[in-house]
């Protein structure tokens, strides 16, 4: 059992949960994710890794209430607990593995659509520790729905916001608003993109029209996340990738997005009990 | 005298339920059974158990009513007869080796070791003798019959012993390969894990080693004098053509573990579950017959889809029948070579080929050809890949004094399962690639007593 520690609402329907799991931040490193159940009928739900307290022994999960599964996690309390919490799982972000010599040559660019902020914010958190640049864009459909803008202008990088409606930050996409950048020369070597499938693939789109480096992270259906199943298959470079093990982080060029986009919705009509008709947001 | 048949459900019934199958002996059956064997001296069936139980002696206790004496020969053996009786094949080992085995009437050893096996768990009784606690750790990882099998060993060795399970629960394929129709979950693997429990051992879920901690980990800073790595040959294989990432294409190990471990069948739990009007299962070994069987009692129209005939099936003899009684139908002699998407991205049926079967002439064994020309289109909603699997990579990735052979598994010292790696034994399907239960748990006990005599190095 893992206790929830802090519950907070961070913007209408996404919510984070601070919990304790010992283990699994003292492991953690940025671009992994865990898996979590609820209770005995539930299902194994993947989520980021969204920040981590090796000291305090805590986990920090930003969550989008979809369908059953979230909807049935928004309604736990402080100081309920999580049945199952298993991590950390996929491979770290690639950055980890550069030192700071390598990293200093880099200049990056986050890209951020709705929820997918959250896992954005554990690595820029990395990069800015060790006094890496890094300049974020983040993505919503409106004002109310940008989450840890102040958290992440807190680590001291150029953030800008995008909104559909303008309510916040530039008018339009977030892929409209990266063109604006290159062509006003930012030289960026890696883009990393983390959001909506279909946010990711315009997103890969536009940088390799400017052959820049993309790395996305993969949200595919997943069941046990360790291997052992093939749910989270994806086709990269031609070859069959399971997101759980090889992944989640992929090159974004290589990703087919359209069979991945496709599998995600596999049980859609399955999930009669969802409310949501769809989690996609329209910020690219 | 003819072998006692076994009570069974009633096919046309059982497929619309999960149920255990096969019902087992009563005492009077197993009597009986126990009767016709003719206690052999230097014992052929003995021969062919992998583990080599002493079966005329225990058989020879069930003839007298001596079920407790039976047991306490078997668990001199065998820690999990309840399980082994159940999915051993034993056609091809023990029974295979029976004097009696023509005209199909081996003693039914198989269904006897259940007995047994039930017996203990029913009566609780205590079977292995326990040596006192020695103060040291061991970790074991993966809860499958490997680990299990270890765990249960080096207990009753007087170990202290932690088994770390990635998932969240304990049992490995036993949980979440083997369905509740052949091996039921509460009965029986969770009786026995509940007495692995019982022996002091500690499980501890949701821990993935090489993730959430690393075998030096373990070793270093949590303070275990020796670690069982029991992790099996979970990574399902994929054929590589065409359409296989369309919707609805799933492995055998995603399906069976969205019904066994999740229970996606049944409507309270979440887990969501889809399965067609007509499934194609391509394989022919046991993960395939359990697939085709689920499909089954789900409601659909199950082909499977083997390239070689019905006699070179890897399956168990006893299977492949329920599955056929289960209306099941076998296109043999086929192997796909497309899969079909409609404009969705959903399967709507695949292009199949026909092969046959020639001599070989290196190694004289019969090979599938695929026949030119042959190819046909036949409508499938969904499709399910059981063609085998290969070990998980996660540990030896992340532990690079653990080597591996070409085929990804962990190589050991055969006698005692010792890896390349100080303090590191391994066993089961992660040694030997995807194999049986029972020779996952005698590589477990193998190790065991590998690690007893490791541990006490230069105290005796
Ligand atoms: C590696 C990884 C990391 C993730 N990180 C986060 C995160 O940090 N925050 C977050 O809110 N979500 C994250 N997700 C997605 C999250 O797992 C799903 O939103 C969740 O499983 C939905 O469960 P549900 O029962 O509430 O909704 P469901 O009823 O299962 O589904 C509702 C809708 O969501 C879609 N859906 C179902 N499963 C997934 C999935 N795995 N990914 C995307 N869409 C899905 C369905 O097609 C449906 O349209 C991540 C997924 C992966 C694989
Ligand atoms: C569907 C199916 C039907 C079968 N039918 C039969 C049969 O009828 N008869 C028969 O004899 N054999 C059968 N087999 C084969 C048999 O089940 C296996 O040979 C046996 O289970 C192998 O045991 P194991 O302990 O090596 O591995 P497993 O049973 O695979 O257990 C490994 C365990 O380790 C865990 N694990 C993996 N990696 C990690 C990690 N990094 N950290 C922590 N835990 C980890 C896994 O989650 C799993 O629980 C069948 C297999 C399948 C899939
Ligand atoms: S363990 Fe398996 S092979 Fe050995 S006697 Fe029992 S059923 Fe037969
Ligand atoms: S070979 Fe057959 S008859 Fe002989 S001891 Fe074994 S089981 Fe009994
Ligand atoms: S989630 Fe099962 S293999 Fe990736």
């Amino acid at each position: 059992m893992y206790k929830i520690l802090k519950k907070k609402t961070l913007a209408e329907n996404i919510i984070m949960f601070e919990v304790k799991a010992p283990m699994v931040a003292k492991s953690a490193k940025p671009g992994q994710f865990v898996i979590v159940r609820i209770d005995e009928k539930g299902e194994r739900v993947p989520l980021t890794i969204c920040d981590f307290d090796k000291q305090l022994g805590t986990v920090t999960i930003v969550f989008q209430v979809v369908g059953a599964s979230t909807i049935k996690m928004s309604k736990l309390n402080e100081g309920e607990f999580l049945l199952d919490f298993a991590g950390p799982l996929g491979n770290p972000s690639e950055f980890v593995n550069l030192n700071n010599e390598e990293l200093r040559q880099k200049r990056f660019l986050f890209v951020a659509g709705g929820v997918g902020t959250a896992p954005v914010y554990p690595q820029v958190k990395y990069l800015r520790e060790k006094g890496i640049d890094c300049d974020v864009v983040i993505g919503a459909r409106n004002k109310e729905l940008v989450i840890l803008k102040d958290e992440i202008e807190k680590l001291g990088c150029r953030v800008y916001i995008c909104t559909d409606d303008g309510s916040l930050g530039f008018k339009g996409r977030v892929t409209d608003f990266m063109k604006k950048l290159f062509d006003e020369s930012n030289r960026y070597d890696d883009v990393v993109a983390i959001g909506p499938m279909i946010m990711m693939k315009f997103v890969c789109l536009l940088t390799k029209e400017y052959s820049i480096k993309t790395t996305v992270s993969l949200n595919s259906i997943m069941v046990d996340g360790t291997g052992m199943c093939g749910a989270c298959r994806v086709t990269v470079g031609g070859q069959t990738k399971f997101t759980c093990t090889d992944g989640p982080e992929f090159d974004g060029h290589l990703v087919d997005f359209d069979e991945a986009i496709n599998r995600q919705n596999m049980f859609k009509d399955e999930e009669v009990r969802r409310l949501h008709h769809s989690r996609e947001c329209s910020c690219f | 005298m003819q072998r006692v048949p076994v009570r069974e459900l009633n096919a046309m019934e059982r497929i619309k339920n999960f149920d255990e199958v096969c019902l087992g002996y009563s005492v009077e059956e197993a009597i009986k059974e126990a009767s016709r064997c003719l206690n052999c001296k230097n014992a052929n069936c003995v021969k062919r158990c992998p583990v080599g139980i002493d079966i005329p002696k225990f058989i020879d206790n069930i003839k007298k009513g001596e079920f407790k004496e039976a047991a306490d020969v078997i668990f001199r053996y065998n820690n999990l007869p309840a399980i082994c009786g159940r999915v051993c094949p034993q056609e091809i080992q023990c029974e295979g080796g029976c004097v009696l085995k023509n005209k199909g009437q081996a003693v039914a050893i198989g269904k006897l070791e259940r007995f047994i096996g039930d017996y203990v768990l029913e009566n609780n009784l205590d079977v292995v003798e326990r040596r006192p606690t020695n103060g040291k750790k061991v970790a074991v990882v993966g809860s499958g019959p490997a680990g299990l099998s270890c765990a249960s060993t080096l207990a009753n060795l007087g170990y202290q012993v932690t088994v770390f399970e990635a998932l969240h629960e304990a049992g490995g394929v036993l949980v979440y390969g083997i369905p509740e129709f052949r091996l039921p979950k509460d009965k029986i693997v969770k009786r026995e894990i509940e007495n692995l429990i019982k022996l002091g051992v500690q499980i501890k879920t949701n821990v993935i080693v090489g993730r959430t901690v690393t075998i030096n980990q373990l070793m270093d800073e949590m303070g275990y004098d020796a670690i069982f790595i029991g992790t099996g040959a979970g990574l399902p294989k994929f054929m590589g053509i065409k359409g296989e990432n369309a919707n609805g294409v799933f492995s055998a190990n995603e399906f069976l573990t969205r019904v066994n471990l999740m229970r996606a069948f049944i409507d309270e739990y979440d887990t969501p579950l889809k399965i067609g009007k007509k499934v194609a299962v391509v394989g022919g070994g046991n993960v395939a017959m359990d697939a085709a069987r689920t499909a089954v009692r789900l409601g659909a129209e199950v082909h499977i889809i083997y390239r070689r005939t019905e006699e070179e099936m890897p399956a168990r003899l006893e299977e492949v029948h329920h599955a056929k009684e289960e209306g099941i139908i076998f296109d043999v002699l086929t192997n796909p070579v497309e899969i079909l998407k409609d404009d969705k991205g959903w399967v709507k049926g695949m292009v199949l080929r026909k092969m046959e079967l020639r001599d070989a002439v290196e190694t004289g064994r019969r090979t599938p050809v695929e026949i030119e020309g042959s190819d046909y289109i036949e409508e499938f909603d969904t499709v399910i890949m059981a063609i085998g699997t290969v070990p998980n990579p996660i540990i030896t990735y992340t532990t690079s004094e653990i080597k591996i052979n070409n085929r990804k598994c962990i190589i050991v010292e055969e006698e005692t399962g010792k890896t390349t790696m100080e303090g590191v034994y391994a066993g089961g399907d992660a040694v030997t690639g995807a194999a049986t239960v029972i020779l996952a748990m005698e590589a477990g006990k193998k190790a065991a007593y590998a690690i007893d005599k490791y541990c006490h190095i230069g105290e005796r």
